[in-house]
């Protein structure tokens, strides 16, 4: 049978227009949507209600996308954590680790208390968003280090480390700051929490109930810190070539060591000051399980970002827009599915930008004049 | 039959890339049991050709004809299934699978069952055929180059193949090894088979081809012409489309100061044997040294212990008196010692990162290009420009990707980067390897500048003609030691040669050497 068209995939040899990587990466989130509707339609569901729920408990009211955005919020840092690693071929899957690290190390200012209690609200703050910062970075150290000096694997290093972080926190917040026996610390007091929209209710009627945290404004910053330091800076060249090719790196002169430290510890830096934003902005003490695995979460976000910053922000609002849907609906196991396929149609699309698929028509063989 | 049947005609192909004519209206005929040679300076469209050839690519028009009948071939299957294979210059093997399971491999029988031994054997009746000499049940990575490439060779016959395609086979080849494929190439063109052979070595074409097609910027220059007939300065002239020439000029100049002293220096290679056993050698400003040598006798670890690259065991490297050995390569650099290093894509370059990311590779740290913290972007842009017009680079822009240039012009790229800073001294290895001749006679031109400028230059090349062109000193490596440094002006290519094989020159001058 001869078809009247033909598909031809060649490897592409132009340059990718700009605009090609965000169409496809928008397309494909409308693949997967179409796809998973398809699905909810075959379970019975009417997919354009449940589209509408999701769109109304997400989207619908300023309520609704300030919840979205609580939860993009830690994604965005920890997105941002992964992207820069994953700029140098650092593959750093310990942001959740690193989460937690920053996450104890914020509460280490109340709980020991590192200031005194009696401090101005920025004085506790700033300690905070300083220490979550250090607990990261150490955190990011280690690994990086012992990739530096000895060549481990810091996939199996970063990934072990998250669950000795785990159990860190763990230990303190069932032994020794737990309060009343259960596995989290007493609330912190209001010094340390971050402002939220909804403490202006009084002077603002529109801000009641509206829990949007100052710690979005931290992610916002840190995108911009991030796009800077990789596209503007020294730095940021030395790490796209050392990603590039490590042998032409060393060659050029660079201190590759130093370099895999410092990348780790910025990493991890980043992803500690989305476990002290959580800390701090939302659950307002230190509790088992504040990361429903925002660490790993946060590596499909970079990597659905093409390690693009500002990119990253709009994927962790997606991502945050599919946790709250995933509460709102049953089963939960929808979103989750919906997750799934964004991710296998944004990585399948990549054979749009590294392909060039041409539609031909069949034409007979012919004698070239 | 038809008087003189043709294996392969192509007539008229046009292949049309975005933005790029690759191919235009290129005619190329094979006759049966011959070896045509296709040439072509870098990015001329000889590789493109061949891609529709072996079903990489569609034509955009044109006709592929196979013993008379037109094809049209959706895969490299269906080129496969008409009878051509394809040797690539860079091997397609598994490195931990034995010979024949290469052989094997993507094929529909065996199906489930290996039965290796069968299948061993199979290899070796047709290894008898054509006299290509592998143990077939050695895995890969214990081979060498060359008999890597007698595997290639043989996975092609096996699938059928009468027509066979050489990509470049003789760039990485050692010497005593090109000489035995050349032996290859002519058992099997013996035997009935036709071989398209592609090479910038203009000597080895005129040696073993039959007929010849040249491109040029996509377009036929030569077509089919018998090599009976033609010389050297002739192909390279159709190719480059001007006349080259071959020596290209130096002139006579006195030498300065010391600039490298390298002393009693001893290193391992990869494998932690002894590479260097205690090399001696001096280079004045103005100066080129040549090193020649069989690959392997040294030059590599030579040419990464004096830029940092490698450590050292014992011994001592000093540029201006500034000791580099054990140092990392950041002091080299800024000492003024420029590297084009052997390995263009692994080492000299990042593959996609932009032309101007890679010419600043060494200048983002100063001014105007490093400003603070930051990179000042313009100025990167400005600078990349300016060395992508003094120094022809063609690409579309310095936004190019590097992997994106051809070989010629990504070693103008790593050139234009590591001679711009005025070096003191340049350690060039191989810097000419697998370069058609226009681009060979530039990148030499390049470096007889840097000497009239004064620079020292240790040049490392396996090219003996080239060296002899270029050097004013010549010192032979072997097994890790100097076996003996001649003027390159008077030196003789049998007294390099004896020292290339391990006898030193005291001992050619004394009288103990065997006459060649």
């Amino acid at each position: 049978m001869r078809l009247p068209f033909t598909l031809y995939i060649e490897k592409r040899t132009d340059e990718v227009p700009g605009w090609l990587p965000a169409a496809t990466s928008v397309g494909s989130v409308i693949a997967a949507l179409i796809v998973s509707g398809v699905v909810l339609a075959l379970i019975g569901a009417n997919p354009f209600i449940v589209y509408q729920f999701f769109y109304k408990a997400t989207f619908g009211s300023w309520a609704a996308f300030s919840d979205t955005i609580v939860k993009a919020t830690p994604l965005i840092m920890v997105g941002l954590a992964c992207a820069v690693a994953f700029k140098m071929k650092l593959w750093n899957i310990g942001a959740e680790g690193q989460f937690y690290l920053g996450a104890f190390f914020a509460s280490l200012v109340v709980l020991v208390p590192i200031v005194p209690p009696d401090s101005p609200k920025w004085l506790v703050l700033t300690a905070m968003v300083v220490m979550g910062m250090i607990g990261g970075a150490i955190w990011g150290f280690i690994p990086g280090y012992l990739k530096a000096k000895f060549d481990v694997n810091e996939i199996i290093s970063t990934l072990m480390l998250n669950y000795v972080a785990i159990l860190w926190n763990n230990f303190w917040i069932f032994d020794r700051w737990s309060d009343a026996g259960f596995q989290m610390t007493p609330t912190f007091d209001k010094t340390a929490w971050l402002p939220r929209l909804s403490d202006y209710a009084r002077q603002y009627k529109a801000f009641s109930g509206i829990t949007l945290h100052l710690g979005v404004i931290f992610g916002l910053v840190a995108a911009i810190v991030v796009w800077w330091v990789l596209s503007r800076s020294r730095w940021g060249y030395e790490i796209r070539l050392i990603g590039d090719n490590p042998n032409a790196a060393r060659y050029a002169g660079l201190n590759i060591a130093r370099n895999i430290v410092l990348v780790m510890m910025f990493s991890g830096a980043l992803a500690g000051l989305a476990g002290m934003a959580e800390v701090s902005g939302v659950v307002h003490r230190l509790q088992e399980r504040i990361s429903p695995g925002y660490g790993f979460t946060g590596i499909i976000v970079a990597w659905l970002a093409k390690l693009n910053p500002f990119a990253v922000i709009l994927v962790s609002i997606l991502f945050g827009a599919l946790i709250v849907a995933g509460r709102e609906v049953q089963p939960s196991g929808i979103s989750q599915m919906i997750q799934g396929f964004v991710l296998f149609a944004v990585i399948s699309s990549d054979v749009l930008l590294r392909y060039n698929v041409r539609l031909i028509r069949t034409a007979p063989v012919e004698e070239a004049a | 039959m038809p008087e003189a049947p043709y294996a392969v005609q192509m007539e008229n192909i046009v292949i049309r890339f975005p933005g790029v004519l690759a191919n235009d209206r290129v005619n190329f005929t094979l006759k049966q049991g011959e070896i045509h040679a296709l040439l072509g300076e870098n990015g001329a469209g000889k590789s493109t050709l061949m891609s529709a050839l072996s079903g990489l690519y569609k034509p955009t028009s044109g006709v592929i004809r196979v013993g008379g009948k037109p094809v049209s071939f959706n895969s490299p299957k269906d080129a496969i299934a008409a009878g051509i294979g394809m040797v690539h210059q860079h091997f397609m093997l598994v490195p931990t699978q034995t010979v024949t399971e290469n052989i094997l491999l993507g094929l529909d029988t065996p199906r489930f069952w290996m039965n290796l031994p069968e299948y061993d054997r199979k290899v070796v009746a047709l290894q008898d055929q054509y006299g290509l000499r592998v143990d077939p049940t050695a895995q890969i990575w214990q081979l060498a180059v060359g008999e890597q490439q007698r595997v290639e060779i043989l996975k092609t016959l096996y699938r059928g193949a009468n027509v066979l395609i050489f990509d470049e086979p003789t760039a990485v080849l050692a010497p005593a090894e090109i000489a035995e494929f050349i032996q290859t190439m002519r058992s099997l063109v013996a035997q009935g088979k036709s071989i398209i052979f592609i090479s910038h070595k203009l000597h080895e074409v005129e040696e073993v081809a039959d007929r010849i097609t040249v491109l040029r910027k996509g377009k036929v220059t030569a077509e089919g012409l018998p090599m009976a007939g033609l010389n050297r300065a002739k192909l390279a002239q159709l190719m480059v489309g001007r006349d080259v020439i071959f020596a290209v000029k130096k002139k006579a100049q006195e030498s300065g100061n010391v600039i490298l002293e390298v002393k009693n220096l001893q290193a391992s290679n990869n494998k932690g044997a002894p590479a260097l056993r205690g090399v001696n050698l001096t280079i004045r400003a103005g100066e080129i040294l040549g090193i020649a040598g069989v690959a392997g006798n040294g030059q590599s670890e030579l040419a990464e212990c004096i830029t940092g690259l490698r450590e050292c065991e014992s011994g001592s490297v000093q540029v201006d008196g500034q000791e580099l050995a054990n140092q990392p390569p950041i002091t080299a650099i800024q000492s003024g010692v420029s590297h084009i290093p052997e390995d263009r894509n692994h080492v000299g370059s990042a593959p996609n990162l932009t032309i101007t990311d890679n010419v600043i590779m060494k200048h983002y740290r100063a001014a105007p290009i490093g400003n603070g913290a930051t990179i000042d972007s313009a100025q990167a842009a400005i600078y990349a420009q300016n060395l992508k017009k003094t120094y022809d680079i063609l690409a579309p822009s310095v936004r190019t990707q590097a992997r994106k240039l051809s070989g010629g012009n990504l070693q103008k790229v790593i050139l234009s980067r590591e001679i711009t800073a005025n070096p003191r001294l340049i350690v060039a290895v191989q810097p000419t390897r697998g370069l058609d001749v226009g681009a060979v006679e530039a990148i030499q031109e390049h470096l007889l500048d840097q000497r009239t400028q004064g620079a020292a230059i240790l040049l490392i090349s396996e090219e003996l003609e080239e060296l002899l062109t270029l050097s004013d000193r010549i010192a032979v490596l072997f097994d890790g030691r100097v076996m003996g440094v001649v003027e390159g002006a008077t030196a003789s290519v049998e007294e390099i040669g004896m020292m290339m094989m391990g006898t030193e020159l005291t001992a050619q001058k004394s009288g103990n050497a065997v006459s060649l």
